[in-house]
């Protein structure tokens, strides 16, 4: 990877040239590209122009570009423009022109420790703020030197961390995607999760996370209770794949503060949590009827909470009228929706909204495509797939007592149920 | 004069301004102004101006100004070369500072800083940088190894940096293991012979307990490397998998994929039959499967491998087809490639639920998608034989949707399901043809004709249909034109008493007002046929057609095979191999997959491997439409009957396979035909055919059609004999080169001089320096009878294997038939090369001619041409040798040229023509110098003809 370029439409704001293989003004032609492609509706990650090749992210109104001639690693480019935006948003709060612009010469020394001749080195924000500093200004010489946590192997934690009081909060998060056809089949849904930790310990403490994880249990001979199937996991930096490839222990030296320890994958068939029917008439040149009800079908002892239900209309709708049994609709015309709001949400019961639009005697006709509904929702207290935290054990050489909590929720993820209108 | 600057400048009173603060005494003042200067320069202002006053800011203690200084001297050192020089004492000062971290910026920046003479000043202090004790200045200095090799490889080499960079391999420390492996690996790749990379197990074993430690962008390189090392028998290579394996469960999808380029590779070695086997394929699916989760440009990446592995390993994901379902909000770039892989994945097991999502699809609004989406339906139907009839309906009610290009698309489909299924589903043809009027594309049109040409027999209006195409037969694209002139004479030949009128005034429009020689020449055709032997014109036109296979676009098993070894790069995504879109890659390297362990011997020669791959009885593939240049007798033009080059025998392929793959050097002695001789040689005949004589008032539309033959435009050299019947055993083949319409094309004479027919004719090439290969089949549809000729036009492509030749045009052939293989080698003009769109833009020609360095230019006299620079200029840009500029100095005309290769390789030139003078001289310059010669050749061929 040659260069990577910020820009901010016709304007380069900032550019790194790592390898001096690419021109720097080759980038004068990626936006003229970005516009062609857009303009033929054949928008690509990858373009290339003579034997420069630009792999591009946008974040807000920038575009993260990085330009190469060589057959570069592409994944690895587009995983270290994410981490480009995951450091500088920690470091700036927001990533955009200004931040950039007001802090250009902290942005060259991240991009000048980030990667070195092409190839991403210290990439942890966490690490990199304890020597590169927004206030280097203040910052004697003798003060300033590497971690050593850079070169270790233990790369994500410091040393000399101390707590008064040491506690693990460990949130269990589950999101549901489901995708439901127009006659109401479930085509394919699967629980997405994630733990996440906040550490707050002193020193380099090992921890030892214990899940109901089936293969585990077989591996153990143990049977008992329910166990969840997970079928692909992955794991932050910090925990030793080769032991959990072995015998599923999940061991680790927590980064400090707060991280993404796993996420998992199952892909059993699971119930939509909420479901929705839906009856869409559209009359042409009159009137749109829409009547929805959304079934709550989990255990009555639970509560859903925020939940909002997207039911999409005609670009051209007017006049919009509702009823709803609970809860409140409002219609969003820049967005084309409904959105019908239900605070709380009980387990079991069902609610009934309609909305009637009116529809102009001159039809548009552009054609619309067929947006479906959608639902946002979190159910706390609860995962859908069963899987519960049994230990997290923690062992420090200094012997202190430490405390892990655990909470649980389960919300919507990608939950898109198709429409027939 | 090529120095127009870019950038605009800084006004003078902002630059005294600022000099004057540099020259402070105050040390925040000082700081200060480097930021403003910085802070232009960011915004793209000269301030090269300061270079002195910068570079004396340099000694200094604090460090945020050294930061700043150091930007400021990579970005300007190379305008300022000599300048430069008077930073190198704080450099090797710097280098031997008690802080790390200054040592580590200090041997980084200089490394940046790409000017020759520094360089020599450099490898003192980065020869300790390399044993230092700290691990972030060693991991530095690593890096800082690749980058002095950049510059100037032979002095890292002399220095015997390379040894201490593989030392590092062995370092306590992972992130040092990490860089030493990346920068090692970055400078194997431009020295593919070096052997630098030497990897055997212990080193191996290394890498892999680095593996477990280091960051994850070091696990990347790391496993990039490992996938570049062929296991010395299955039981290594099962251990490596085993080693690997973890890391699919890695949180960043770049280390993902990697390990699954190893695996992928290592588990060619692995016997089918063990269980480890099986169980590395059910540990792939999920991986990447969860790829899909991650943000939409991975998600892209991940989806273009997948393509690749689902053709290579189809069974690794064969379960998992509702991962691909198409999503609301997917990118479209997401939704088009999931389609495709749906598609591959269509099996009769879940082809129910993978149609009503086609159909759902099809009701979209984005035109792209839809129109793939409908093309996916008729695929399935080709693949799955037992959805056809569904997918026929299916396609039945979305035309009664009436939204044009719906209909436009599954019409296309549509033919090729009856060229599958002949004598099935004929009865939808009514419902086709009353949206006869709907259709305003070229390909839509073109199948409708084909349709109603082929079955016109059961179409009682055919005629009438027909006809009302020919009205506006001028207005109509090539595709359709050439159709219709089939179609005509297929139904004349069915309905010969209705339509003769109809037949002749196809003809007459086909020959005598078209301006375009394919159809000229398909019109004359069939006028001779018809009118010669009728019968045969029936036996030719009518003659059964061949089923489509149902595979599509496949890809080409070496080139699949290739692009495994480059999963997650560039190359995976293009699907195209690196020789093809990397600027002068020099000795470019094939990857190619380790052979598999059945036999457990041989398995470190690469051949093998591959002469095993292409056993696997090559799958047939239908091209992507619009090939115009198939035979002119091949009558359904899209798509045309490829049903791979006809069966060879499978020994034959294998010998041919082997002999052209290994000791090639015996075989070019014996091959080594007429190439010099042959220039001056006559044009080959006409065809026996078509000297035959022509009946009733054709004899001067024959004449008309003698000229059309005669190249136009770009320049093709005569015919030469390139295997002489007595090497043959009675085939003589001659051919030449052209270049037409931008399709690269063989033109051969085979001539039966033997004593026997002649049939089943094959081609193929050997590796060759362009990765020239046969775009089709040789189509030699009838048998060749003794003392009979044919003319053989073969569409070529560059997406064969590469491998360089000597010279650099030389062209390896093996040609088939019934008797024997025959081999023989020609060369081919480097023009036929040029693509069309080889104009450079004025600026980027002058920017290249001063980057490329003097080393790689030439020069040529051309002697004895008398053309003046204008005829010349005209004459190249027939060739797609394209004028730039042109300056006149002194009488003297000089002509910028540019030039571009099949393999995005640059040619730039100068050439200089002097009124009165008829030896031109010229320069050509490019980056990878070793074309010149031929390119000089094709200039000279080009001017004198």
């Amino acid at each position: 990877m040659a260069q990577i370029s910020k820009i901010f439409n016709l304007h380069v704001l900032i550019c790194r040239n790592y390898k001096g293989d690419v021109d720097m003004a080759e980038i004068d032609h990626f936006m003229p590209l970005l516009m062609q492609h857009e303009e033929e509706g054949l928008i690509c990650p990858v373009m290339s122009h003579g034997s420069v090749h630009f792999m591009w992210i946008k974040h807000s109104n920038l575009y993260l570009v990085a330009t190469t001639n060589k057959n570069s690693n592409a994944s690895l480019v587009y995983s270290f423009l994410y981490k480009l935006v995951e450091v500088f948003t920690e470091y700036f709060k927001e990533l955009e022109e200004e931040s950039i612009q007001d802090n250009f010469v902290v942005v060259y020394e991240l991009l000048d420790e980030l990667m070195d001749f092409g190839f991403p080195q210290t990439t942890d924000s966490k690490i990199l703020q304890e020597y590169i500093t927004q206030e280097g200004a203040k910052l004697e010489v003798a003060k300033t030197k590497v971690p050593t946590t850079v070169t270790n192997a233990v790369s994500w934690r410091s040393e000399g961390i101390k707590y008064k009081k040491n506690e693990v909060f460990i949130d269990v998060i589950e999101s549901i995607n489901v995708l439901v056809n127009a006659n109401g089949s479930v085509m394919s849904s699967d629980i997405v999760g994630s733990i996440k930790l906040k550490t707050m310990l002193s020193g380099m403490p090992e921890l030892r996370l214990g899940l109901n994880d089936r293969v585990l249990f077989a591996l153990t001979g143990r049977d008992k209770g329910k166990t969840v199937v997970m079928e692909d996991v992955k794991f932050h930096q910090c925990v030793r794949l080769s032991r959990f490839e072995s015998d599923r222990t999940i061991s680790f030296i927590p980064p400090d503060g707060e991280s993404e320890l796993m996420s998992y994958r199952i892909n059993t068939h699971v119930k939509p949590l909420i479901w929705i029917e839906s009856v869409i008439e559209k009359f042409s040149h009159s009137r749109v009827e829409i009547m929805v009800k959304a079934k709550g079908q989990f255990k009555k002892q639970s509560v859903a909470n925020n939940v909002e239900v997207r039911v999409p209309v005609p670009s051209d709708a007017d006049s919009p009228k509702f009823k709803t049994s609970t809860g409140n609709a409002k219609y969003v015309p820049e967005k084309n929706l409904v959105v019908w709001t239900i605070k709380s949400f009980p387990g079991g019961k069902e609610f009934l909204m309609r909305a009637h639009f009116g529809l102009p005697s001159v039809e548009n006709d552009e054609m619309e495509g067929k947006p479906p509904i959608t639902v946002k929702f979190e159910i706390p207290y609860f995962t859908v797939s069963g899987i519960q935290v049994r230990y997290m054990k923690i062992i420090e050489k200094s012997g202190y007592q430490a405390l892990p909590w655990v909470r649980y929720i389960t919300q919507s993820g990608d939950y898109q149920l198709r429409t027939n209108v | 004069m090529m120095n127009d600057s870019l950038f605009s400048l800084v006004c003078a009173g902002e630059i005294f301004e600022l000099k004057a603060e540099l020259n402070s005494d105050k040390k925040e003042k000082k700081k200060e102004a480097v930021k403003k200067v910085i802070a232009s320069m960011t915004v793209g202002k000269d301030v090269s101006a300061l270079f002195p006053d910068v570079v004396n800011c340099m000694q200094t203690d604090n460090l945020e100004l050294k930061k700043l200084v150091y930007l400021y001297l990579m970005n300007y050192a190379k305008s300022q070369p000599d300048m430069a020089i008077m930073a190198v004492n704080t450099f090797v000062k710097d280098c031997e500072d008690p802080n790390p971290l200054i040592r580590a910026l200090a041997v980084r920046t200089m490394g940046c800083i790409r000017v020759d003479k520094i360089t020599e000043y450099l490898c003192e202090p980065l020869r300790k940088c390399l044993k230092d004790e700290d691990p972030y200045v060693r991991k530095t200095a690593a890096v800082c190894v690749a980058k002095l090799h950049d510059i100037n490889a032979q002095l890292v080499e002399d220095q015997g940096f390379l040894d201490t960079l593989k030392d590092l391999i062995s370092d306590s420390n992972p992130m040092v293991v990490a860089n030493a492996v990346a920068a090692l690996s970055e400078i194997a790749e431009s020295h593919p012979n070096s052997n630098l990379l030497d990897l055997n197990p212990q080193t191996i074993n290394k890498l892999l307990t680095a593996l477990n430690e280091c960051t994850e962008w070091g696990q990347i390189f790391i496993l990039d490397c490992l996938a570049n090392y062929t296991p010395r028998d299955d039981r290594e290579s099962q251990s490596i998998c085993e080693r690997v394996t973890p890391r699919l469960s890695h949180a960043n999808s770049a280390v993902v994929l990697s390990a699954v380029k190893v695996l992928m590779k290592f588990m060619e070695m692995l016997p089918k039959d063990l269980d480890y086997y099986g169980t590395l394929l059910k540990k792939l699916a999920p991986p990447l499967v969860t790829l899909l989760s991650a943000e939409p440009e991975l998600q892209y990446v991940a989806l273009r491998n997948i393509n690749l592995i689902v053709q290579r390993r189809p069974e690794i994901l064969k379960h998992e087809m509702k991962v691909f379902f198409v999503k609301y909000n997917d990118p479209i770039y997401v939704k088009l490639e999931k389609l495709d892989i749906m598609i591959r994945l269509a099996s009769q097991a879940n082809i129910a639920q993978v149609l009503a999502e086609l159909k759902e699809y099809a009701t979209e609004v984005d035109v792209d998608f839809v129109r793939k989406a409908v093309r996916a339906i008729g695929r399935c139907a080709i693949k799955v034989e037992q959805s056809a009839e569904r997918c026929v309906s299916t396609l039945l009610d979305l035309i009664q949707t009436k939204v044009n290009y719906v209909v436009q698309e599954a019409i296309v489909v549509i033919k090729d399901i009856f060229r599958k299924y002949p004598n099935k589903y004929e009865s939808v043809i009514a419902t086709l043809c009353e949206n006869l009027d709907s259709l305003d594309e070229p390909e839509a049109r073109a199948a409708m004709i084909w349709i109603v040409g082929e079955y016109a027999e059961r179409i009682d209006n055919a005629d009438e249909l027909l006809e009302s195409f020919l009205e506006g037969f001028h207005d109509e694209s090539t595709q359709v034109q050439l159709q219709l002139l089939t179609a005509i004479v297929k139904l004349f030949l069915k309905k010969p008493t209705e339509t003769q009128e109809l037949v002749q005034q196809v003809l007459s429009l086909a020959t005598q007002d078209s301006d375009n020689p394919d159809l000229r020449d398909r019109g004359y055709i069939y006028w001779r046929l018809l009118s010669t032997d009728p019968v045969a014109a029936k036996e030719v036109v009518l003659a059964e057609k061949p089923l489509i296979s149902e595979e599509t676009d496949l890809i080409e098993p070496t080139l699949l095979e290739e692009l495994i070894c480059h999963i997650g790069t560039l190359a995976s995504v293009y699907h195209k191999p690196p020789s093809a879109f990397v600027e002068g890659s020099r000795g470019v390297q094939h990857k190619r997959l380790p052979g598999s362990a059945g036999s457990g011997e041989s398995v470190e020669s690469p051949d093998t491997g591959s002469a095993a791959g292409v056993s696997e009885a090559p799958p047939a593939v239908i091209p992507s439409q619009g090939d115009l240049l198939g035979d002119l007798l091949n009558l359904d033009l899209t798509p045309p009957t490829t049903t791979g080059p006809p069966p060879p025998s499978s020994g034959m392929q294998m010998g041919a396979m082997d002999l052209l793959g290994g000791g090639l050097d015996s075989l070019v002695g014996y091959l080594h035909s007429t190439m010099g001789a042959g220039f001056g040689a006559p044009p080959a005949a006409m065809p026996a055919s078509f000297t035959a004589p022509v009946s009733g008032g054709l004899d001067d539309l024959f004449d008309l059609g003698g000229g059309v033959g005669m190249p136009m435009g770009a320049y093709s050299p005569p015919k030469t004999v390139w295997l002489p019947a007595m090497k043959a055993k009675g085939l003589e083949i001659s051919g030449t080169f052209a270049r037409r319409a931008g399709v690269i094309q063989m033109e051969m004479t085979l001539t039966n001089k033997a004593m026997s027919v002649m049939t089943d004719f094959a081609i193929q090439f050997n590796r060759n320096s362009f990765g020239l290969a046969p775009a089709g089949p040789l189509q030699v549809l009838t048998p060749l009878s003794p003392n009979q000729s044919i003319e053989v036009t073969l569409p070529l492509n560059t997406v064969g294997p590469v491998m360089k030749m000597e010279p650099l045009n030389n062209l390896q052939v093996a040609v088939k038939n019934n008797i024997d293989v025959f081999y023989f080698s020609c060369q081919y003009p480097i023009s036929m090369l040029f693509v069309e769109d080889g104009k450079m833009e004025r600026q980027v020609f002058l920017a290249t001619w001063k980057d490329i360095p003097n080393d790689n230019e030439s020069q040529f006299q051309i002697k004895d041409c008398h053309l003046n620079s204008d005829a010349a200029s005209n004459k190249l840009q027939g060739s797609n040798i394209f004028t730039i500029a042109k300056r006149t100095v002194e009488g003297q005309d000089m002509l910028y040229q540019s030039m571009k290769l099949t393999n995005g390789i640059w040619v730039l030139a100068e050439l200089r023509v002097q009124a009165g003078n008829p030896n031109y001289t010229i320069s050509l310059k490019c980056r990878a110098p070793e074309v010149s010669q031929c390119v000089f050749q094709s200039y000279e061929a080009v001017l004198k003809n």
